[in-house]
Parts: structure tokens; C-alpha cells; sequence
């Protein structure tokens, strides 16, 4: 599998930087043709994991998300999405549909499920105090014209 | 973002653009807000103006459904797009029977 397309960025933990986020990885994979249903899909799971960095990871301090976004020959696309906020003590138990630690800011305990369902792959590394990567994988379809 | 309306006692808040935990609680402050002043019987949730949704949208309905039924009121979700339905599905939501 080789790489023909690499991205990287990096933006402050703000809640106003999650439409930020799913807009540029709706950008870098434009090139692949998906369909309006792939975009969405590539849309809904990166907000949701931006948006755990900014709900769990760093709680309610400031800190700096990163996305690292690649595209293989495959047209696979590689999103990660790193903080260095508190991590996940167990991920098991994070990754459990309804599961949530943020009742009061009536999150639904979704998201986790949602990224799983909307993309082929997720993976999570984390590590209390240092921070969460997650990893989303999907393959765009070609489209035969 | 939001446009509300009330007649006969049915709150109705017509939801548009995207619903994200940065837009959700924008949204939630503003119709709780015009429930707690109106005291509606009803409040109805209309999605035919949103574009995007992740789970936030899932909270902002769950959240809702608790503050109507803390004021003897009902919630109505209606016309959400196909493509945000798979979240609600998702959500166990519909067992609420407050989607129409």
C-alpha cells in the first residue's frame, strides 16, 4: 500500500474547531469521489473523535488536537486523531455504546459506536495522563465512469 | 439556527445547519429557554433543516425529552433526513415512540 496523499494539522481544543476539523477531512478526501454518503460517514466520525478530545481528553482545559490524515493507492483513508489530554483508563468500557462520563453535558454516549459504524476500522491507543490516538480507517469505493 | 414557533400551546423549533457538541448547546440554551417561558404541552423538534449530525444531535433529543417531561409536556422529533437516521437507530431512541 503506498501513500499518494499526507496531511497534517494541528488547532487548539475549542468547540468551534470541531466543524473546522470534519471540513478539512471532507476537503483532503474530495479527490477520492466519494459519494455524499462516504463524505458524511468521514464527516460524522471525525467530529465525534474531535469532539472527545475536547469533551474527555482535555476536559476542561486547553490543549492542542492533532489529525493526521493519508490516503493509500488503495484509496484507503488513514485519519488519526491524537490529544494529549488525560487518556482512557479503560477503553473497553469508553468504547461501550451509551457508556458515558459526561452525562451533564448531555453527551450520549455515542461516540465511539458512531465511529465504528460509519467507518471499516477504528483503533484507540491511550495512556492515562499522556493522551488518546484514534484511528479511523475507510475505503472510498471507485467510481467507474 | 433555530427559528421558533408557538401556537396552541405546540412549541415548535425548526432546527438548521449542522448539530455538533459546539451547536448543540447553543441550540439547547435557546429552546429551553422559550419552553421554560411557554410551557408547552408539545414541543416539537423539526430536523428538515439540518445538514449534519453527530451524536450530539442524540443528546440535544434526550435532553429535551427530560426537560418536557419535567413540565408535564411531550417531545415530538420530526422530518429527519435518511442519512441522520442511522444515528438515531443507533441510539435506541425510537423506543421513546417520539419520532414521527
Amino acid at each position: 500500500m503506498k501513500t499518494v496523499n499526507e496531511m497534517s494539522l494541528s488547532f487548539p481544543s475549542k468547540s468551534c474547531n470541531e466543524a473546522f476539523a470534519r471540513s478539512v477531512a471532507a476537503a483532503f478526501i474530495m479527490n477520492l469521489d466519494p459519494t455524499i454518503n462516504e463524505l458524511s460517514d468521514i464527516k460524522t466520525a471525525v467530529s465525534e473523535a474531535v469532539t472527545n478530545c475536547i469533551v474527555h481528553g482535555y476536559r476542561r482545559s486547553n490543549g492542542t488536537i492533532y489529525i493526521k490524515g493519508r490516503i493509500t493507492d488503495t484509496n484507503k483513508v488513514i485519519i488519526k486523531i491524537r490529544d494529549k489530554g488525560c487518556g482512557i483508563e479503560n477503553i473497553e468500557k469508553a468504547m461501550e455504546p451509551l457508556y458515558t462520563t459526561a452525562p451533564e453535558e448531555e453527551r450520549a454516549g455515542l461516540g465511539f459506536a458512531v465511529m465504528q459504524s460509519f467507518c471499516d476500522k477504528v483503533k484507540v491507543k491511550s495512556r492515562v495522563s499522556e493522551g488518546t490516538t484514534v484511528t479511523l480507517e475507510k475505503t472510498i469505493a471507485r467510481q467507474d465512469v | 439556527m433555530l427559528k421558533t414557533e408557538f401556537e396552541n400551546n405546540i412549541l415548535t423549533a425548526y432546527i438548521d445547519g449542522e448539530i455538533d457538541h459546539d451547536t448543540a448547546a447553543k441550540i439547547r440554551t435557546r429552546i429551553d429557554g422559550a419552553a421554560q417561558s411557554l410551557k408547552p404541552k408539545v414541543l416539537y423538534l423539526d430536523f428538515s433543516g439540518v445538514s449534519f449530525m453527530d451524536s450530539s444531535g442524540i443528546g440535544l433529543v434526550m435532553g429535551r425529552y427530560r426537560q418536557m417531561k419535567l413540565i408535564g409536556g411531550m417531545l415530538r422529533v420530526t422530518n429527519i433526513p435518511d442519512r441522520m437516521y442511522r444515528i438515531f437507530a443507533m441510539s435506541g431512541i425510537e423506543g421513546l415512540g417520539v419520532l414521527r
